[in-house]
Formats: C-alpha cells, sequence, structure tokens
C-alpha cells in the first residue's frame, strides 16, 4: 500500500514556513457568516491599503473560528510574532489597524481578541482563553478557522487523510470495533450508534452498496454543518471514505442544500485535489478500496432529512418518506444497503481513527460519548457556532459560552421543528441524548437558539408548527391534517381569540399526531406546542383569558405609544411610518393614530437607533 | 429555454430519468424559472409524464413556474430570524415593493422570496439580495437599503 508521506512531509515543511511567515500574514473569517458581515468588503480595503502604501503581505481565508458575532475577524501574523485577533472590522477600520502595525509597530488594542501563541504575547490575551472558546474541546471543528479551506497541503500538514492510512491497513471489522469503542452516536439528531447501522449494512449481502453524507441540514436556526464542510471539507470527505471503507461501499453522495453554494463550491474543489492525489476512485492508495463521491443538491424540503424520503429525491421522485422497516441499511438507494451518516459524524471519525476510541469517549457522558457541535443563536450576547463536551450543561453553555441573555433569559429551544423550548428549570440539565429527551426536546443536529423575556412562548410554537405543516410531504394524514390543525388553533389564541378549551384540544391532538404519523417529520412536529404547553401554560393562559401577549409579541396583542415627555419631535418617526399614522409639527410631541398604525415596528426602531430622543417609543401589551 | 440550452442539457447529462431533479436545476439556473415549454422538452427527453414532473418540481422549494425579478431578494425566516424580528422585515418590503412572496414586481426588478434559513442565524435577522448576503438588518436597514438602491438607479 501507498501512503502520503513525501506529500504530506512537503506540506508540513510548507505550513510550518507559513506559521515563521517572512511577510506579514493577514488571517479573514471567509465563510459565509464571515461574508455576511461584511468579510470581502475587508478584504478589498486591506488591498487598497497594501497596494498604497507598496506593503507585502499575504491574506489567508480562513473557515469560521466560531464567535461569529465578532465577525469580521481579521487576524494579522507579523513576523515573529505570533497571529493576533481582531473583531469587528469594517473597512473604515483598515487603515487604523494595519496603520498600528506597520507604523507604530503595536497591537491595535480597542478590536483586540486574543493571540494564538503559545507563551504571552504584548499584554494580549490567548484567543482560546476568550470566555466564549474557554470552555470548548474543539475536535470536529479542530481546523475550522486555522487552515485555508482550499488547500488539501493544510489538511495533510495537520494529519489529514492518516486516518484513512490506518483504516486501509485494518480489517474492516477493526475499524468497525474501534468505532464502536469510542461510542459515537448519530449526529444528525436521533443519536442512533453509528456502528450498528454500519453492521446491519455490511452483514446483508449485496453487489453494490452506498454511503450517503448527509448535508441536508434543514433545521432552521442551524448551521453547524455548513460550517464544518465550509471551514474543513476534507475531515467530512476523509470520514466519507472511513464510512466506504468499513460499510463495503464503493459509491458515496453528499446531499447538500442548495441555499449553501460557497460549501458545495468548497467541497467540489476539495474533490477535485483528492483525485489528483489518488484518493478517489480505483485503488485508493494502492489498496483493493475502490470509492468515489459524488455530489446532490437538494432542491429544499426539510423532510428530505428523513432517510427514506432523501433516497426518493435522490432517486429522482417526490421527497416522501415510506414505512420502514426495511431500513436504508438493508434496502435503500436502487433497493441496495445505503448507509446514510450525517455531516458531523463522518467529519468526527478521522479523530476517532487517529486518536483512538478510548480518547474519544474520554470526553461526555456514560451514554452520550464525544463533543458535540452547536450553533448558539438568538437572544444571547455571543452567538457562534461552538463546539462542548456532550454533559455540559445548558447553563454552561449559554451562560459561560455564550455570556447569557442581555433581557432576561427565558428559555432555550433545541432540536429545531422537532424539538422544544425549556425553560430556567432546565439549566441545570446535562446536555445529553437522554435528558433532552426525558424533557420532552431532542438533541436534534445541534441547533440551540436561546429566547429572552421578549420572545413570546406562543409566537414561538406557532412558527414552528406554521414550519412543519408546510414542510409536512402530505403522505400521512395525522401529519398532514393535524398539523394543520394545530396552526389554526395557535394561530387563532395569537389573534386573541382562544378558549380555554383550546389548551385541551392542542394537547389532545399532539399527541395523536405523535402516535400516528408516519415519519419522523410528523411523530416529532407537536413537541414545540407540547414543551410549551407543559413549561409556559401561564403564557398561553395570559393570551386566552387575559387576551394579553406578556412579552409584547403577537400583533394583534400590542398596541405602539409614544411616549410625550420624552418625545423630541424630530419627526424621523413621522417620515419613516408607511402609513402616515404618526403626525406633528417639528419640535412638539408627536400623536400616533392607533386606527391608521399597521405596527411594522419602522417608528420603533428609528426611535431607537437613530432619533433624538431614543426611546419614545413603546411597544406594550394591550389592545 | 433556448435550443442552446436544451441541447447543453442533453449533452451534460446520461438522460436517465433519476436526473430529473438535476436535469430541472439546470434549466432553472439557466433560464430563472421551468416554463412549461422546458418542462415539455424535459418530458419527452426523459420519458418522463409533464404530470409527474411537475409534480416532483412543485414539492420542491426551489423551483418556480414564472419569471422571477431581475434581482432575487431572500429574506431569511430561520428560528433565529424570526425571533430578531425576520417577518417584520419580510413585512416592510412587501409593503415597499408592494409584491408578495414568491413574485416579481410590476416593472420586474425585484423577485421577493422567504427562505427557510440562509445559515447565518449568528448574524440574525438576515436577507440576501441576488447573492450577497447581508447580517443583522432591521426594518430600518431594509428602508435605507431600498433607498440607497433607488438612488444608485436614478443618479
Amino acid at each position: 500500500m501507498r501512503t502520503l508521506e513525501a506529500q504530506r512531509n512537503r506540506a508540513i515543511q510548507a505550513w510550518n514556513e507559513l506559521q515563521n511567515n517572512a511577510r506579514p500574514l493577514i488571517y479573514i473569517g471567509a465563510a459565509s457568516c464571515g461574508l455576511a458581515a461584511g468579510a470581502a468588503e475587508v478584504i478589498d480595503a486591506i488591498r487598497r491599503y497594501l497596494a498604497e502604501r507598496r506593503k507585502e503581505a499575504d491574506i489567508l481565508k480562513v473557515g469560521c473560528i466560531g464567535p461569529c458575532y465578532l465577525e469580521p475577524l481579521v487576524d494579522i501574523q507579523m513576523p515573529g510574532n505570533p497571529r493576533v485577533s481582531y473583531s469587528n472590522i469594517t473597512p473604515d477600520l483598515v487603515k487604523q489597524l494595519f496603520n498600528s502595525f506597520f507604523e507604530n509597530g503595536e497591537v491595535f488594542k480597542p478590536h483586540l481578541v486574543g493571540h494564538f501563541g503559545l507563551n504571552g504575547f504584548a499584554d494580549a490575551p490567548k484567543f482560546f482563553e476568550h470566555p466564549m472558546l474557554a470552555r470548548q474541546v474543539r475536535i470536529v471543528l479542530r481546523n475550522c478557522g486555522i487552515i485555508d479551506p482550499e488547500k488539501i497541503d493544510h489538511y495533510l500538514a495537520r494529519d489529514g487523510y492518516k486516518a484513512l492510512e490506518k483504516c486501509l491497513s485494518m480489517p474492516w471489522s477493526d475499524v468497525l470495533e474501534m468505532v464502536k469503542a469510542s461510542g459515537i452516536r448519530g449526529r444528525g439528531g436521533a443519536g442512533f450508534p453509528t456502528w450498528r447501522k454500519w453492521l446491519v449494512c455490511r452483514e446483508t449481502a449485496s453487489d453494490m452498496r452506498y454511503l450517503i453524507c448527509n448535508a441536508d441540514e434543514g433545521d432552521p436556526g442551524a448551521f453547524m454543518n455548513r460550517s464544518l464542510i465550509e471551514g474543513d471539507p476534507h475531515s467530512v470527505l476523509e470520514g466519507m471514505l472511513i464510512a466506504g471503507y468499513t460499510i463495503g461501499a464503493c459509491k458515496g453522495i453528499i446531499y447538500i442544500r442548495a441555499e449553501y453554494p460557497l460549501a458545495i463550491e468548497r467541497l467540489k474543489s476539495a474533490i477535485s485535489q483528492m483525485r489528483e492525489l489518488g484518493l478517489l476512485g480505483r485503488q485508493i492508495l494502492g489498496s483493493d478500496f475502490d470509492f468515489d463521491i459524488h455530489i446532490k443538491e437538494g432542491a429544499g424540503a426539510f423532510v428530505c432529512g428523513e432517510e427514506t424520503a432523501l433516497i426518493a429525491s435522490i432517486e429522482g421522485r417526490r421527497g416522501m418518506p415510506r414505512t420502514r422497516p426495511p431500513f436504508p441499511a438493508v434496502s435503500g438507494l436502487a433497493g441496495k444497503p445505503t448507509i446514510i451518516n450525517n455531516v458531523e459524524t463522518l467529519g468526527t471519525l478521522p479523530n476517532i481513527i487517529r486518536n483512538g476510541a478510548d480518547w474519544y469517549s474520554s470526553y461526555g457522558t456514560e451514554t452520550s460519548k464525544g463533543t458535540k457541535t452547536f450553533s448558539l443563536v438568538g437572544k444571547v450576547r455571543r452567538t457562534g457556532l461552538i463546539e462542548v463536551p456532550l454533559g455540559t450543561t445548558l447553563r454552561n453553555v449559554i451562560d459561560d459560552v455564550g455570556g447569557g441573555s442581555a433581557k432576561g433569559f427565558k428559555a432555550v429551544q433545541t432540536g429545531g421543528p422537532s424539538g422544544g423550548c425549556l425553560g430556567e428549570e432546565f439549566l441545570d440539565s446535562p446536555i445529553d441524548y437522554e435528558s433532552l429527551a426525558a424533557a420532552g426536546s431532542i438533541m436534534g443536529s445541534g441547533g440551540l437558539i436561546v429566547l429572552d423575556k421578549n420572545t413570546c412562548i406562543v409566537d414561538t410554537a406557532k412558527y414552528f408548527l406554521n414550519f412543519t405543516q408546510a414542510e409536512s410531504c402530505g403522505k400521512c394524514v395525522p401529519c398532514r391534517v393535524g398539523t394543520r390543525h394545530l396552526v389554526d388553533i395557535l394561530e387563532k389564541i395569537s389573534h386573541g381569540h382562544g378558549e380555554i378549551s383550546d389548551i385541551a384540544k392542542l394537547e389532545r391532538l399532539a399527541v395523536t399526531i405523535k402516535g400516528g404519523a408516519l415519519c419522523g417529520l410528523g411523530q416529532t412536529a407537536p413537541n414545540p406546542v407540547l414543551t410549551a404547553l407543559k413549561y409556559f401554560r401561564g403564557e398561553f393562559l395570559a393570551h386566552i383569558i387575559d387576551k394579553r401577549c406578556p412579552a409584547a409579541v403577537c400583533r394583534d396583542l400590542v398596541i405602539y405609544r409614544i411616549i410625550k415627555d420624552k418625545c423630541t419631535g424630530c419627526q424621523r418617526c413621522v417620515k419613516v411610518c408607511p402609513t402616515g399614522a404618526i403626525t406633528g409639527p417639528r419640535s412638539e410631541a408627536h400623536n400616533l393614530d392607533l386606527s391608521k398604525c399597521i405596527k411594522c415596528r419602522s417608528c420603533y426602531e428609528i426611535c431607537r437607533f437613530d432619533a433624538i430622543a431614543g426611546d419614545a417609543i413603546v411597544i406594550e401589551s394591550g389592545v | 429555454m433556448t435550443n442552446q440550452v436544451f441541447s447543453d442539457v442533453v449533452r451534460e447529462f446520461k438522460g436517465d430519468p433519476s436526473e430529473l431533479i438535476p436535469v430541472l436545476q439546470r434549466v432553472q439556473a439557466a433560464d430563472g424559472y421551468l416554463s412549461s415549454d422546458s418542462l415539455t422538452r424535459i418530458s419527452r427527453w426523459l420519458r418522463i409524464s409533464e404530470n409527474e414532473i411537475y409534480g416532483v418540481a412543485t414539492f420542491f422549494a426551489q423551483f418556480r413556474f414564472t419569471q422571477p425579478g431581475e434581482h432575487i431578494i431572500k429574506v431569511c425566516l430561520g428560528t433565529a430570524c424570526h425571533v430578531k424580528g425576520g417577518e417584520q422585515i419580510l413585512e416592510v418590503l412587501k409593503r415597499r415593493l408592494d409584491v408578495q412572496p414568491g413574485r416579481a414586481t410590476a416593472d420586474g426588478k425585484y423577485q421577493l422570496e422567504r427562505v427557510a434559513c440562509l445559515g447565518c442565524c449568528a448574524l440574525a435577522p438576515v436577507l440576501s439580495i441576488d447573492e450577497k448576503v447581508y447580517g443583522e438588518t432591521s426594518v430600518l436597514r431594509v428602508h435605507q437599503m431600498i433607498e440607497e438602491r433607488e438612488n444608485r438607479e436614478n443618479a
């Protein structure tokens, strides 16, 4: 068997040279989130700056390192110094930032985050000791934000494809044993032990087996898979090779949503680099293992996260689930044994193989081993992509990593549309498959959406049910008709027309749907309503009995009001109001005609961010 | 679908019925939508009935059947965007552009779309115009964005 040693040695040498680059080296987080925050404009501004001053520097575009709320992040490594990270750099700040380096030889204190050196540097804190990162254990994300995802050499230099080499020198059964001993469970949400599924597939006699990487990250509010693929595509691809080898597949398909164009581009370029090195195709690295990978773009259907629906859509049909058994591991794509693994599961595999099962299982709890990535978003101070050992408490994640909620924590939503809202009383429970299920939610793929006192639970439940209702494929009655009725009742409550009997109706309907639906989408769709009713019943009652939305969110139950004493009469709201509801001469407190007000929030925002008074317009509960 | 696009598609694919979704994606990428003429031609080529193709195409959110506006505005309504006011941003755009989601404005300049999640949840609320994604938007920012665009066009 051939190894990649020569190529890897060259890559390591180049990597080491890059760490001691003779010219300034600039790292920019250019994943989708960085770009949305304006990284592309910052890169342009840096290029202009360097050209104007005839300075030479190298620019490295890296993936997402996690603290998205600090984007655009610009890291600068001056010759002889460690890499130093700066946050929220806009094009206007580029000149100041670089002047402090090039002209004064100093770090730029106002936007300093931390340095990546091993020892101290210029009083700067260490990047990985930043409160958002200190608690994290980065296993699957170890390369994100560190390497250039478009260079296979960077991946090789950081032990890339070593796990594959190790696997190819072992019988498949030994690889399976390792994965079994590591205790890893499927990271897509359900948490089924990865090895068990693999074994069923391997033991089913067939001339052909398929491996599918499920990158159809459908949960709204979750972006872990996108970030991993954008930041370190080869870890997922190496994981696919390992899985393919173990289950005896020779074809791999990545099913990825079309809304992720950058991730698709990264995969395509990574795959062509793999081909050049003989990591795909026949007799990989001189072994007798043949494997090839193709990309299929999903066309936008949440239900295609369900295995049988996903397969139907790859086969060119409507993505509708079928009854199981037979499970795809026995009869899947084209009737052949098929394994569908989540992006994160696959991305974790190379780490398990390289470092050993014991090392991996030393993280986590008795039944939930290893680490898990989460997208920590919503009403929390520090938003972004995180990775923590399973068993970490919700409080640790929300308060320590996320910095808590500025306006008072109310609940955390886990598991996307299949999960639920958990309130304060659950903050000290550990994040693992069993604890979340016991609370009525699920682990899901890793969305953690924090809700504060200004978020309405009825509105949130309605939001999720609207989503699942729209995404229901329509095949089975409990889901198709049942979710429709749930939405109707929730609409009624949020409009202030709810009746007390509606609560019992919701509960009965929810239980019926859970018991009767064909696939996971329907079976879990009522979870947001059930948990909301269980833990936040008072808020439903406020809507139903008092016709009041305590969080002042439900549109029919709030009014806008101008506080006359605070209004300076600056006329900004008058100009922005689309219906002419606000009137009044300059320098005099304005009037708001509620009969014309459409509650579009324009005046409220302009008063808060742009007007003289600042907070003269309030949104209150009332009718 | 022009003859050129159709012959490109025929060359790029094998013509296997399982390729239906990638074929539809390819045609939409070229034309911006799936015209009834396109569906007829794909039906004859792949030997799948037009009914079935229509059934598949309508199942998935990506496909549209009318000519989209020149610039596509996608308002993200993922969970993070929802709790941070995405719905209100959509309302403002509907009103300012006088258009419903899934449709083009009367002048054909904009297409308004609601999307389930753009995957930039940490920067919610998010919207995209063509390929560019804008994070941390607000009702106010949307008003400004449209005004800036209008001013640029009138200048």
